[in-house]
């Protein structure tokens, strides 16, 4: 007998609490998710209070150059005299607003067309299908290193419109299938018979149950926006003068950080963007998890007593 | 038939899209950057080269939008993108496929070794459940595939060369050595190449592993595997054939899409080893604004990445029979 | 048509290991079968009948477990058996055919490629022998052996069951147990499979355990019938008898769902209620809340099997002198 695939029930308005509450059952037993959760949560009280940890100016280059770690400057000074450590907590900020608004702007465009193209079928589906595709396959990294390009190099504003005007298409795709999968549902088509408008099935029928895949799509979003945006700032085309992890390997690598013998002035950063982005790997994984429950670890089996 | 010409119409628009992309950007930028490269060009090239940079980036244009649009997509279709300014006055053509073969022996290969490896850890991990293997992995791999390339390969720098001296820190190649294929020069650009590839497979191997391992979960499930089971078939025949073939059409289609990350990674990569091939080139275009030069790297990207999908394409249509069939 | 005991199956307990605790789908079942017999198996779903079935061809897989109680098949217990052994009864002495073909071949190798799978896993045939062999079993079953290089998805869903069944026959087995089999048709093609199955099992002489839900279907053509209910045995009896004098309040309910074309307008009656949960089975009869006939003591203890002439009932209606107790 084969496994159902996500166990799907017919939601109301008045049941999505329900699945919030599954949500968070499941995400407290699932011990990748928890994981995943507390590194989440640790970088974003960092970025709310940065000035708790951290009260140093992070950009004020009054410090000695070049010094080790200390118990003053926890992960020692950059060539210009600033404190890592400071940077660090700081810069959590920037990636953070980022992860969240262009995961955000990604996951949002994402389901407004893949879900569309799912329901409005015909001509409708078949271009916006295309779009999509051609969007998926054309590669993100060198068409922002393009535009940012033509610009100098790319601000806040920047960062967030293009990597979320580009990254919705995987979860686009992903959104169609499981909408047209649901086309076919018995509660969808009782709603169709009860005479609701398109709008109102959309919103009230068709969202709540895609709720999994919704915050799958923006795990991975938020994730690969946080790699892309830092590694545009490597290489320089961030702004420079921001407070953010990407510009402080920028800083680094520009001043031979590594061979220079301050090495934490590089790796530390790169250590925070692998922490957030294995955060949102991490749930993601979990996510997959908690909704396909084949995948979960296979617990050992005990010989449980007959009951009788 | 019908699904390989389906796809290579796919090949087209695609390229077109991203072509003309490539035209529109530098048109729709506040502030025509592209002016202030018209002017380093200037008395030093030929007006008929001068021209087609011209029509290629909007400057000085006394040509309608859509004339100078086919002008364009005339000359990208004869290869014509100009002359870099990087590597004046060598034309943007030459100098890609310069960078070309770099790259191509570095990402190609990683990328296929690290999609064929991945596959078979995430196969065999899955098919024994509960192994040493299934429990150990996906949690370790699932970090690891967070991990920005760049950082790993500043980190391996800082290890394998700096630290203990054992590789070298950049470069294809060393730089008193001549290119050619003699023992001495293959022998160290291959030296070369192990911390950029080993940077490149640790990072992408483990997508593909996870992504394999939770198809064959799926797979398993299915009522053929127990079929095949249920026949007697040896257990090596249903984790190849019945179970690990259907299992591996997903990551196929899945490849298509994990591109992009390869590509930026590969650009990545490159940029913090200098090694000299497409992903360098296309950066050092970027600092010194030698727009040309950018354009034709992006169309070699797209070129590379097109290709790669359609080579996927035609491994599913072997693989499985009902894509020939469909529509 | 009766001869030595071929496959006797004693106090199976089969368990489904789920978060709330073990779910016993199938609970304490005994079951024979004689050579050349055909005994189906029906019941709702959820009552454990496929699980028996799988239970009783070692194709339980996790979080399924056998508990307890022993299959003995031409003289062995199979449940000790390990996978080795089980592979050399398995096709030559015991196959399967699952409910969906659809779903239990595999999409990507030919019907050819799968029947040589399993030709070469239990014998030595040579490919020239395979193949006449393939095409004799095709014509068994009516289909043009032009379909041997067929892939299951160009098949219809007709074709495809029977091309399950002739892959089941191969080797003759003594025993083909079918997972409602024809569940995936329209009543016609229902129709013409069952009397093909059965011409067959005539033919060539093996028994059959056929499951399903739809009793209606098998009334013309198993020797002996068995009707499960939560996980437990309530009646086992020649078909005519169970049809004409039906034991248990269960089977009657059963019986008179299906409603007769020919004969006269009775209203239908469905049996209200639904199983019980067998996370947490009842102390008594799992019938008794949905029984019309249900007593007080009905729900303090389980009914044990009692024999009345040829048959097996699981209902204390039967009960006459308390000496009369089996099971």
């Amino acid at each position: 007998m084969a496994t159902p695939s996500l166990a799907v029930e017919p939601a109301s308005p008045f049941r999505v609490s329900g699945v919030v509450g599954n949500l968070l059952r499941a995400t407290s037993r699932n011990r990748k998710a928890m994981a995943g959760t507390v590194l989440l949560l640790l970088f974003l009280v960092l970025a709310v209070f940065p000035g708790q940890i951290a009260p140093d100016d992070p950009s004020a280059e009054i410090f000695m150059p070049g010094l080790g770690p200390s118990a003053h400057h926890l992960l020692g000074t950059t060539a210009y005299g600033q404190d890592i450590f400071s940077q660090l907590i700081w810069g959590t900020r920037l990636s953070i607003i980022i992860a969240f608004a262009a995961g955000g702007l990604a996951t949002a465009l994402a389901v407004l067309i893949g879900v569309s193209a799912a329901y409005l079928g015909g001509i409708a589906d078949g271009i916006l299908s295309l779009i999509t595709d051609v969007i998926l396959v054309i590669p993100i990294f060198p068409l922002v290193i393009v535009i940012a390009a033509y610009r100098k190099n790319a601000g806040l504003f920047t960062l967030i419109v293009v990597l979320g005007a580009l990254g919705w298409s995987y979860g686009a795709r992903q959104l169609r299938s499981q909408t047209l999968s649901m086309r076919t549902r018995d509660f969808l088509e009782s709603a169709r018979v009860r005479g609701e408008r398109k709008l109102y099935v959309i919103l009230f029928e068709i969202m709540p149950t895609m709720t999994s895949l919704i915050v799958a799509s923006f795990l991975g979003a938020a994730l690969y926006a946080v790699l892309t945006a830092a590694g545009l700032q490597f290489i320089g085309l961030g702004d420079p003068n921001s407070q953010s992890w990407g510009t402080m390997l920028y800083w680094a690598e520009n001043n031979e950080a590594l061979g220079a013998g301050m090495p934490l002035w590089a790796i530390a950063p790169g250590v925070c963007v692998a922490l957030l982005g294995a955060a949102f790997a991490l749930l993601n994984y979990a996510f997959d998890e908690i909704s396909n429950p084949a995948l979960r670890p296979s617990r050992r089996r005990r010989r449980e007593e007959l009951p009788e | 038939m019908r699904f390989v010409v389906r796809r290579i119409g796919f090949f087209v628009v695609t390229l077109w899209a991203a072509m003309t992309t490539n035209f529109l950007i530098p048109r729709l930028m506040p502030g025509n950057a592209a002016i202030a490269m018209m002017s380093r060009y200037r008395g030093r090239l030929n007006p008929n080269s001068l021209h087609a940079i011209e029509i290629a980036f909007g400057v000085n244009n006394h040509q309608s939008l859509l004339s100078a649009y086919f002008t364009y997509l005339g000359n990208i279709a004869r290869g014509r993108f100009g002359v870099s300014l990087t590597f004046f006055p060598d034309a943007v053509m030459h100098d890609v496929l310069q960078a070309l073969p770099w790259t191509l022996a570095l990402v190609g290969v990683t990328t296929i070794l690290a999609f064929a490896l991945g596959t078979l850890v995430g196969l065999v991990s899955a098919w024994r459940r509960g192994g040493m293997l299934d429990s150990v992995l996906p949690p370790i791999f699932v970090i690891t595939s967070a991990f920005p390339y760049f950082w790993l390969a500043l980190l391996s720098i800082w290890l394998f060369s700096i630290k203990l001296g054992w590789l070298p820190t950049s470069g294809g190649y060393n730089v008193t050595d001549t290119i050619s294929w003699s023992w001495t020069f293959v022998g160290d650009a291959l030296e070369h190449s192990i911390l950029p590839a080993v940077t490149i497979l640790v990072t992408s191997i483990g997508g593909w592993i996870l992504t394999m391992r939770n198809n064959m979960i799926s797979v398993l499930a299915e009522d053929y595997v127990r079929m095949a089971r249920a026949k007697g078939l040896s257990p090596w025949r249903v984790m190849w054939t019945y179970a690990g073939r259907n299992a591996i059409l997903p990551n196929l289609t899945g490849f298509a899409m994990s591109l992009g990350f390869v590509v930026s990674g590969a650009i990545l990569v490159e940029y913090v080893f200098n090694y000299p091939g497409v992903g360098w080139m296309f950066l050092q275009s970027v600092e010194n604004q030698d727009y040309a030069l950018m354009q034709g790297l992006f169309f070699m990207i797209i070129i590379a990445v097109l290709t790669a999908i359609l080579a996927a394409d035609a491994a599913t249509a072997i693989l499985d029979p009902r894509t020939r069939d469909v529509r | 048509m009766s001869g030595e005991r071929m496959l006797e199956v004693r106090d199976l307990t089969v368990a489904y290991h789920s978060d709330r605790g073990p779910v016993i789908a199938v609970d304490h079942v005994d079951l024979d079968l004689s050579q050349r017999e055909f005994l189906a198996i029906v019941g709702e779903s959820g009552c454990g009948k496929s699980t028996l079935l799988y239970a009783i061809s070692q194709l339980l897989s996790p979080p399924a477990e056998v508990l307890g109680g022993e299959v003995v098949f031409r003289g062995t217990n199979m449940v000790s058996l390990d996978e080795g052994k089980l592979r050399s009864i398995r096709w030559r002495h015991l196959s399967v055919v699952m409910q969906s073909a659809m779903n239990a071949l595999n999409p990507v190798l030919t019907v050819a490629a799968q029947m040589r799978d399993v030709c070469r896993a239990h014998s030595s045939m040579s490919d020239t022998e395979i193949e006449a062999r393939s095409t004799e079993v095709l014509r068994l079953v009516s289909i043009d052996p032009v379909h041997l290089h067929s892939y299951p998805h160009q098949l219809s869903g007709g074709m495809r069951q029977r091309a399950m069944i002739a892959m089941a026959l191969l080797f003759t087995p003594d025993l083909v147990i079918m997972d409602e089999p024809t569940s995936a048709l329209d009543v016609v093609a229902q129709r013409s499979l069952m009397v093909q199955v059965k011409q067959l099992q005539e033919k060539l002489g093996f028994a059959v355990i056929f499951v399903t839900h739809d009793v209606s279907l098998v009334r013309h053509f198993s020797d002996r019938l068995m009707v499960m209910y939560a996980g437990q045995l309530v009646e086992l009896g020649a078909t005519r008898s169970v049809f004409e004098q039906p034991l248990h309040p269960y089977t009657r309910g059963l019986l008179e769902a299906f409603p007769s074309i020919h004969g006269p307008k009775v209203p239908l009656l469905g049996i209200p209620g639904a199983p019980p949960d067998l996370a947490r089975p009842p102390v008594g009869c799992r019938f008794a809340p949905r029984c019309p006939s249900a007593a007080a003591r009905c729900l303090a203890a389980v009914p044990q099997l009692l024999t009345v002439d040829e048959s097996r009932v699981r209902c204390v209606l039967h009960e006459r002198v308390p000496a009369e107790v089996s099971g």
